[in-house]
């Protein structure tokens, strides 16, 4: 009896060669509410893309309601009874919320070409969504909602659907306090109702709120799996970090000088990140921590001038600067390797020299000469893979890209380093020679604030570290003192003890 | 590090296509009209194509500037109508030709400034909008200013400029040929033209290394209207009057040009050596198709064919050229 709604056994799961899922099963109940959770790049949304049929998996069965089915594309899912609301959502602004809903299947007079029955569309959608506990008009452009409305319109739009099983993708990540609030209740109302729904989420603090169980994934795996109500908070964490002790890296040597490189005092910018404090002196490696989401990309970019600013001061070696571009950034000594290499940090289809001189100082003219020896030096130094300087850069490896970011900075002589997950997407090899270069930048007193999703990564170079949460500056960590465990705690909104 | 084998070819075909595809066109194109035609390829003639194709050169030039920034204008053939009848009825009025050849150019770049600003400041989505609105401006004013009527009769200097002559050369043809060769040092030898290159390639990434894309944007859309007005003072010399219905319609052959040169309309790529080539080849069809005596609405046929071509050669490029990235990851 009491068969599982959904249950996905032994799946196997690589992405060109890099396993993404290994060997993982899970299983949720009818009307159960079951939380999922891991760290960036656990496979959460991985799983679950198997389970609403929009990835196939390379090995693994799956049963929905004892029946073995094979989930092959996300309407046969959504034939099944499976709803996905997913983290960017999926509805077309400039339509209604009642259009939004009924997306692809209006009801017509007649089927082919039929007139719209625009009424019968608003008083459905006006009980779907009343049904939610929630009085949207849906007449209304999706565009004119807030986030928290646009999700129960597409929650409306799955439970149209007759889903029985609702998967919700960091459904809270966008939502203030209050609309989280709303979103639990109205998750109380799909699980009286006997809707399952799968809940992934960061935020360690609302697996306690609503969730009857909870599954840990931790680097492709399942790790736990179990009842909320045995599942203390610690042991949550320590499931989802995976290392009890923290000394698994020795202990680089710190540069840190006591001259002061960079300071910033007061930052905010448009809601994503208030009233942020902190300074970085020479040779230091500030590591900048917290979740997806949490302003940390926003604050590099902030900062280097490349987006809006509400208030804030920031000086260099002590002197107030005003940066509103980056250009005015690179003046004084900035240099930002950005999160996204390929859409913000290179013309793929240009050279490599071509990308290595884009921010150099420069004159008018074009100087062959200088520049083959500016790529040839920065070619030898970082030990760049390329058949040629002229090679263009999109055909590099990933971690050879981003070498070509790197000596762009080293080319402007940039004494302050901003870098946005500067190791995301390279290979093992690669990331330890990056490493090398920022410890080396940092021996030469170059000052650098280091942002990763890579708890260990940060843990492993930076001299100090910095945690935010959801773009407030939740604390901060001396190297002795951090560990995995401090770092979460406070990312997910936690104190530090 | 070293990509497989299929994609080195990839890439070779694919740097061959960009540039020497149209070369190679043209080229054809010339020998299958001299088996057919014993008037197609004698020197007069030849210069005769060259000096027809000369306006449209000029602005492709310009046009292949935006394009390099993936963007397009629109106005080119409205500025030039302007720019025709502004120095027509300066010239009338008594001015020197020296003068009236000065205000058409400040006018030409100041109505393209106005292009970038309204792109750039007003944060329109797309240089279509501004553009799209400057060429309906430009040649309302135009029609405004002349009343519809042509203003004919222009002194011989200015006149020089569409049709004198150099030693047996047009000077339209001496026009165009040292645009191309400034253009050509302006792209491959300035850091300004690199920056266009670079903003066209990934727009984010050249803001994020410092490049002041707002600023370049500009100049582009400046240049561009300037190189209206020079195709505005080579066609009032040559039809010896100011016409405000000048240009209709040559937006569209300037951007069929700079495409069929081989430029990416995605941005980020093309060379003078190119647009000059696709414009020669848009003029080498109709004087061709005129000798074989076709008529001129087909022609036109003709000539949307080989747009529509050109362009699908762009795009299995840039397939090609993915394909090859993909594969040397």
């Amino acid at each position: 009896m009491n068969e599982p709604r959904l249950r996905l056994e032994h799946i196997w799961k690589a992405f060109s060669g890099v396993p993404a899922l290994e060997d993982v099963s899970f299983e949720v109940l009818p009307g159960e509410v079951h939380a999922l959770v891991g760290e960036n790049g656990a496979g959460k949304s991985t799983l679950m893309n198997i389970a609403s049929g929009v990835l196939p998996p390379d090995a693994g069965r799956a049963y929905w309601e004892g029946e073995p089915v094979t989930l092959r594309s996300p309407r046969q899912a959504q034939e099944l009874g499976i709803g996905f609301v997913h983290q960017e959502l999926a509805l077309v602004p400039a339509l209604s919320a009642g259009e939004n809903i009924f997306l692809g299947r209006l009801p017509a007079r007649r089927a082919g070409l039929g007139w719209v029955r625009w009424g019968e569309i608003h008083q459905r959608a006006r009980a779907l969504l009343a049904d939610l506990g929630h009085d949207i008009d849906p007449r209304r452009p999706v565009a004119e909602l807030s986030v928290g409305e646009r999700q129960l319109v597409e929650i409306g739009r799955a439970l149209s659907l007759r889903a029985r099983l609702v998967i919700m993708d960091e459904p809270t990540a966008p939502l203030a306090e209050h609309e989280t609030a709303r979103l639990f209740e109205v998750i109380g109302r799909l699980r009286r109702r006997g809707v399952s729904v799968i809940y992934i989420t960061h935020r360690l603090k609302e697996v306690y709120q609503g969730p009857d169980r909870v599954t840990v994934l931790r680097d492709g795996r399942s790790v736990a799996s179990g009842p909320v109500a045995g599942m203390p908070l610690e042991e949550l964490v320590r499931h989802m970090v995976g290392r009890p002790a923290r000394e698994q890296f020795p202990a680089g040597e710190s540069c840190a000088r006591p001259e002061e490189a960079l300071r910033v005092e007061g930052f905010s910018a448009r809601g994503r990140i208030s009233d942020i404090s902190f300074r970085v002196h020479r040779g230091e490696i500030v590591g900048l921590a917290g979740l997806a989401g949490s302003g940390r990309t926003e604050l590099l970019e902030a900062l280097f001038g490349a987006a809006e600013r509400d208030a804030g001061r920031v000086f260099i070696e002590g002197r107030p600067v005003d940066i509103r571009t980056p250009a005015d950034a690179i003046r004084g000594g900035l240099a930002l390797i950005p999160d996204d290499r390929k859409a913000k940090g290179l013309i793929l289809g240009a050279s490599v020299r071509c990308n290595m001189v884009l921010a150099a100082e420069r004159q008018l003219l074009i100087r062959a000469d200088r520049e083959a020896e500016q790529t040839g030096r920065m070619a030898r130094e970082l030990r760049l893979r390329t058949p040629g300087a002229e090679q263009p850069v999109g055909q590099l490896s990933g971690g050879n890209q981003q070498k070509v970011v790197l000596a762009r900075w080293l080319l402007t002589g940039a004494k302050i380093f901003l870098l946005d997950e500067p190791t995301r997407g390279i290979d093992v090899g690669a990331k330890a020679e990056i490493y090398a270069i920022i410890r080396g930048l940092a021996a030469r007193g170059a000052a650098i604030v280091l942002v990763s999703s890579e708890l260990e990564e940060i843990l492993h170079l930076a001299d100090r570290v910095l945690v935010l949460h959801r773009g407030r500056l939740a604390g901060e960590l001396a190297r002795a003192e951090a560990s995995e465990e401090r770092v979460m705690r406070l990312a997910t909104g936690g104190s530090p003890q | 590090m070293i990509a497989p084998d299929r994609a080195l070819w990839a890439r070779a075909v694919s740097g061959a296509l960009r540039r020497f595809g149209p070369l190679a066109a043209l080229l054809l194109m010339c020998a299958i009209l001299a088996l057919l035609s014993e008037h197609f390829l004698t020197f007069a003639n030849l210069l005769n194509v060259f000096r027809q194709s000369s306006v449209n050169a000029l602005l492709a030039l310009g046009q292949l500037l935006v394009i390099i920034t993936a963007g397009i204008d629109l106005s080119v053939g409205s500025i030039l109508g302007l720019c025709c009848v502004l120095a027509a009825i300066m010239l009338k009025a008594g001015a020197p030709s020296w003068l009236a050849l000065a205000a058409a150019l400040a006018a030409g770049a100041g109505l393209g400034t106005i292009n970038g600003l309204l792109f750039t400041k007003l944060r329109l989505p797309h240089p279509f909008i501004p553009t799209l609105g400057m060429m309906n401006v430009a040649r309302g004013l135009a029609l405004v200013i002349t009343g519809g009527f042509p203003v004919s009769e222009l002194p011989a200097g200015f006149r020089w400029w569409g049709a004198g002559a150099v030693a047996g050369i047009p000077a339209p043809v001496i026009v165009v040929v040292g645009f191309c060769a400034l253009f050509h040092l302006f792209l491959t030898r300035t850091t300004l033209g690199r920056d266009l290159y670079a903003i066209g390639g990934n727009r984010q990434a050249a803001l994020l290394s410092g490049v002041p894309v707002d600023r370049r944007l500009t100049m582009a859309y400046s240049i561009s209207g300037a190189m209206s007005a020079a195709g505005a003072i080579v066609l009032a010399g040559r039809m010896n009057s100011g016409f405000p219905l000048a240009g209709v319609g040559t937006e569209l052959d300037s951007i069929a040009a700079v495409i069929i040169g081989g430029a990416s309309f995605f941005g980020g790529a093309g060379t003078v050596l190119g647009t000059l080539v696709g414009a020669l080849i848009m003029g080498v069809l109709r004087n061709g198709l005129n000798l074989l005596n076709v008529s001129a609405y087909w022609q036109t046929v003709v000539i949307g064919a080989v747009i529509v071509a050109a362009v699908w050669v762009d795009v299995v490029r840039q397939r090609a050229a993915e394909r090859s990235r993909a594969a040397g990851r």
